[in-house]
């Protein structure tokens, strides 16, 4: 894949020259990553400002909490009338992931210092699945840092784009906005969608959420449906006697590598 | 301090939290496949659920309107591999337009 033998130190081929051609590689992966998935934090900045947040919330959330769907997940609760609570505890579900994260990430990254917190403050998707995508510390390291750091350049600067515009529209149902909200979920939840057990949890969820729509509060009915997940997980899965080795192989696949490949085609 | 503040601030917090706890945790909670199978399909359950309520409900109630179409044609797009901005502007754009064309 790589041609470092066809530069000028052809005449003293090194290992070296493959290493750091594959560094470079990974690390302009991770920008056009960073660049893909920062714009549309134009969308969450203009959906959160509409929902009712004012800028410098949206940009709390963009900074601090920084992991897409949970702070779509946010805003979401909120725009639909639902309770800062149950706003808050859609985003932390949904955030369960990224603790899966750290455990696989964990031996390839520096601990301690101020790299030990940066290392968890960029644990995300697109970092994580850039870093799975390496074959050797040295190149998950190189992608973790370069998707997690070009992410969060942009997906902030975006934000705050996003965030100023969408302070200025007085109607939001006229723009569409209620619409994009659904269209930003389902764009989210579509790479997911690998298996059928992940469609048919997907379709209960939502039916579970519809239903108990007329009998909770706001927010509730996005809550009571994570239980499906909890119930689909505790029940056998049909392959599950024979090959138990490979389901948290299945896990981390469908939880991570999607969204970074579906960056780097787009 | 409002409470949408404070829910902001916490949730962001404890976000933080959850990702720095993973580097903590032993490596063997990963070999429990229950727990790595509920990690994986939340985030589905989730998303599925948000879909539904951002489409189809309003307050405590089912209504079904312009964001039904919207979220068609995301549907649509996500088919042809558009990538994600198209998706969330073309849903926006369908909605709008069927809205000012007052049939939605």
């Amino acid at each position: 894949m790589t041609t470092a033998s066809s530069g000028p130190q052809a005449a003293h081929p090194s290992p070296w020259d493959a290493t750091a051609d594959r560094l470079r590689s990974i690390r302009r992966t991770g920008l056009s990553i960073g660049v893909a998935t920062g714009l549309y934090g134009i969308s969450f900045g203009a959906l959160a400002t509409a929902s009712g947040l004012d800028v410098w919330q949206a940009m709390v959330l963009s900074a601090v909490m920084f992991t897409g769907g949970s702070q779509f997940a946010f805003i979401g609760v909120v725009g639909g009338g639902g309770s800062a609570l149950g706003a808050a505890l859609a985003s932390l579900l949904l955030g369960i992931r990224n603790t899966l994260y750290g455990l696989i990430l964990a031996p390839s990254l520096p601990r301690g210092g101020v790299r030990g917190l940066a290392r968890a403050h960029l644990t995300i998707d697109e970092s994580a699945a850039l870093a799975a995508g390496g074959t050797s510390t040295q190149e998950r390291r190189a992608g973790f840092w370069a998707a997690g750091v070009w992410v969060y350049v942009f997906w902030n600067l975006f934000s705050l784009v996003g965030a100023l515009a969408g302070q200025h529209v007085a109607d939001p149902g006229a723009w569409g906005l209620d619409a994009a909200a659904a269209g930003a979920f389902i764009a989210l939840l579509w790479p997911r969608l690998r298996s059928g057990e992940a469609v048919a949890v997907a379709v209960a969820a939502a039916f579970v959420a519809l239903v108990a729509t007329p009998a909770l509060p706001s927010g509730l009915p996005v809550l009571a449906a994570a239980l499906v997940a909890v119930v689909a997980g505790l029940l056998p899965t049909r392959r599950g006697r024979v090959h138990r080795q490979d389901e948290p192989q299945a896990a981390s696949g469908a939880a991570g590598a999607p969204t970074a490949q579906d960056e780097e085609n787009g | 301090m409002t409470l949408l503040w404070i829910a902001v601030i916490a949730a962001s917090v404890l976000s933080f939290a959850q990702k720095w706890v993973g580097y903590q945790a032993p490596p063997d909670v990963l070999e429990r496949p229950r727990v790595s199978r509920i990690t994986a399909l939340l985030p589905i359950a989730l998303l599925g659920a948000l879909v539904a309520t951002q489409t189809a409900t309003s307050g405590n109630e089912i209504l079904l309107d312009a964001r039904l179409a919207g979220l068609g044609a995301a549907v649509v797009l996500l088919v042809l591999r558009a990538p994600f901005l198209v998706v969330v502007i073309g849903a926006a754009v369908v909605a709008a337009g069927l809205r000012a064309l007052g049939w939605a």
